[in-house]
């Protein structure tokens, strides 16, 4: 029964752990150095401007201490002189399934890519190791000007777009992982919907890991104009290997007046990964983003999503799920800063620990003295499955001047003996009402989700939950 | 053998006894009331057969249509065929009511094979107008914020989707008001018939007024000291429970 003990959980990642033997005709080699950054751009032919943009990202990178005063010392095992900076077969995608090679081609036929891109997406690009092995968007949508492609392509045919807001959420600076990422950055997707153009579906990305002792490291910039709307998936994959591999992303999201951006991620990193992702969005006048962040797996996670809400009326929003199993660490919060009248955040997280999972919230909402009309509405709940499952929570709340309105719950709570007990009377394994238990947790946040994603969440949550229990 | 058969069990919570070589056998068809005073095992009978594990059986068998199941967990004694609607049912917050006894339903299929979703709404509406219940019910989570009637009528609407062979009833009339009572004890008295026994645990004779059991047993420290006809029933409400005592075998 839960509460008394815990097992280590046999995590079935069936359908994700997998390898190909992957002949690479790019290779950066193991290690990180100025020769490493200088490999990239050299393959990739980058303009000057960004060959110095990611030496002097590298810089920083090394400059920056690991943010251990606040975060876990699991950091410090990271060995970056043992990490594959850049893997690639081919520098330029593919526009179909049929000129993918046969190797990478199965590996997202695997994972349901192509099917899924048939049936619901208005575009798909996916990502294997360090580029984007395919990369395709509905005709229709492209007529309408919607650009969607790898961020390595996006970079030689707009620059112009790429470069106003490339790195301007988001600074090198910002932490030791954005300007990892900075350096080094590869794949990644591009997105830019013009003034009133409303994508009516999903624009998808799938990233791969393939190698062993890799680090991806894509980088994602997402611009919709002036009453633009466009949402986005993401998912993610990586085998199991018996070496750690990192995955460091920047995403930048850009909302001008009156757009709306909604960004999905269900990732489900195998439990040797680290996942240090930096994400954050600006809403101008009107303007809405919705971050709705689903982190199962990886060993550790550290991802807080922010909206900085720079427009009057700008709307930000933060709904996330995470599941930490025996062994893994899903350090995840979100962040809003207000620097706007009127403007309203919203943030609903969800944590579920399993037997020594640890989960960690940490928020952050900032809305400075002389604004006026701000909202913002946290609620951060935690479910303990086992007695040694453990949960942490550190909101951080700065609200200044009489006229904002915050408010702030939190709960936690375990699923029961009883409870389980009652399920099980009624014919569920002790694994079944596990799992029906936690996605009745979650079932409030999920039922705004895209249908398709919320019934890949409750499968990854039925997967993990199965083999929960001893 | 379609009965429920428990012999000489002995359960303890901890290391104290509790069921004292209780025996009991129970055929489909029939109703069983069993009555007593508080502290005397009545709820430690209705755990004990659904395979709590906080009850310790120390000896004794039960018999389930010709199956020993106490070596089974408890939700193989379920798919087996026992149900029992529990006293104080718990709540699982998100968990329509609907989605659980679907749940509670796919659990009884072989792997792989998927419950006909059209098939189950329309069984699940034919019950809930046969128990009188408001469709807009099952769209609420299982017990969460429920009256005492509503978690009662809960199990009992899961009792009829689930069609158990023998149904354990753990004090069902405890927090009713008497309209309460009476659509609890309507919704009993309809799924009755050949296919069902049913043990019905009580402290008050009030229940059987509405479901007129075949058999009542009276129960006192751990074992059945007295049984007898629906009549019985009537007797411990004008003597009370002190006389019972007297019929402890020493």
């Amino acid at each position: 029964m839960p509460g008394e003990d815990t097992t280590a959980l046999e995590i079935d990642r069936e359908k994700g752990n997998f390898s190909y033997d992957i002949k690479y005709a790019y290779d950066a080699g193991t290690g990180l150095n100025e020769g490493v950054v200088d490999y990239i751009c050299d393959v990739k032919g980058e303009d000057d401007w960004i060959r110095a943009f990611r030496k002097k990202a590298l810089k920083i990178f090394e400059e920056k201490p690991m943010p251990t005063h606040w975060a876990t010392k699991d950091l410090e095992t990271i060995n970056f002189d043992k990490i594959r900076y850049y893997l690639a077969q081919d520098k330029k995608p593919k526009r179909t399934w049929d000129e993918v090679p046969d190797d990478i081609k199965q590996t997202f036929e695997r994972l349901g890519i192509p099917e899924q891109e048939r049936k619901f997406l208005a575009g798909v690009e996916a990502q294997f190791d360090s580029e984007a092995a395919y990369s395709n968007i509905k005709e229709a949508v492209g007529k309408q000007g919607v650009i969607f492609m790898g961020s390595t392509e996006a970079l030689m045919k707009h620059p112009e777009i790429f470069r106003k807001y490339f790195g301007k959420v988001i600074p090198t600076a910002d932490n030791k992982f954005s300007a990892l990422n900075s350096a080094v950055f590869s794949g990644g997707s591009f997105i830019y919907v013009p003034p009133g153009v409303k994508v009516s579906h999903p624009l998808q990305a799938y990233f791969r890991i393939n190698a062993e002792n890799f680090g991806q490291f894509e980088r994602t910039l997402i611009i919709a104009d002036e009453g633009a709307e466009v949402t986005y998936m993401e998912g993610c994959t990586a085998p199991k290997f018996n070496t750690s591999t990192l995955h460091s992303a920047v995403v930048e999201l850009v909302a001008l007046k009156g757009a709306k951006i909604e960004y999905i991620t269900v990732q489900n990193w195998a439990a040797n990964v680290f996942n240090l992702v930096t994400k954050r969005a600006w809403a101008e006048e009107g303007a809405t983003v919705k971050w709705i962040d689903c982190n199962i797996g990886s060993r550790l996670t550290m991802k807080y999503p922010g909206v900085v809400l720079k427009g009057r009326g700008a709307r930000g929003e933060v709904l996330s799920i995470a599941l930490a199993n025996d062994g893994q660490h899903q350090d995840t919060g979100a962040k809003m800063i207000h620097l706007a009248p009127d403007t309203t955040s919203n943030i609903i997280s969800k944590s579920i620990s399993v037997g020594e999972g640890r989960a960690t919230y940490r928020g952050q909402v900032h809305i400075p003295k002389h604004l006026t009309g701000c909202k913002n509405n946290t609620e951060c709940d935690a479910l303990l499955i086992n007695t040694n499952s453990r949960t942490d929570t550190y909101p951080a709340i700065s609200v200044r001047g009489n006229k904002n309105f915050v408010q702030h719950e939190a709960s936690v709570s375990k699923v029961s003996a009883e409870q389980i007990f009652y399920m099980m009377q009624r014919g569920l394994t002790e694994g079944e009402a596990m799992s029906l238990s936690v996605n009745g947790f979650v079932n409030d946040l999920t039922r705004q989700f895209p249908m398709e994603y919320s019934v890949e969440l409750k499968r990854l949550i039925d997967l993990e939950m199965e083999g929960s229990v001893g | 053998m379609s009965t429920l058969e428990i012999k000489n069990l002995n359960v303890s919570i901890g290391d104290r006894p509790i069921l004292k070589d209780f025996s009991l056998t129970i055929p489909k068809g029939e109703v069983h009331a069993i009555m007593g005073p508080n502290g005397t095992g009545k709820s430690t009978l209705a755990k004990a057969l659904a395979g709590h594990p906080d009850y310790t059986v120390t000896s004794g068998e039960v018999w389930l249509d010709g199956k020993n199941v106490l070596e089974t967990e408890a939700d193989e004694r379920s798919r087996a065929g026992l149900f029992m609607a529990f006293q104080y049912p718990s709540e699982i917050p998100g968990v329509t009511i609907a989605n659980f006894i679907r749940a509670a339903l796919q659990s009884r299929l072989a792997e792989g094979e998927e419950l006909d979703a059209t098939a189950y709404y329309k069984k699940l509406y034919q019950k809930m107008d046969l128990l009188k219940i408001d469709r807009k019910f099952t769209s609420r989570a299982v017990n969460e914020g429920f009256s005492g009637g509503e978690k009662k009528r809960c199990e009992i609407l899961q009792m009829a989707m689930l069609e158990p062979g023998y149904a354990v009833l753990d004090e069902t009339d405890s927090g009713l008001d008497i309209d309460a009572l009476r659509i609890v004890a309507d919704g009993v008295n309809s799924l009755r018939g050949p296919k069902l026994g049913v043990l019905l645990i009580t402290h008050y004779q009030r229940l059987l007024n509405y479901i007129v059991p075949d058999v009542v047993h009276v129960m006192y420290d751990g074992r059945i000291v007295k049984s007898g006809p629906k009549e019985l029933a009537l007797e411990l409400e004008s003597k009370g429970y002190d006389w019972v005592k007297d019929l402890v075998p020493a």
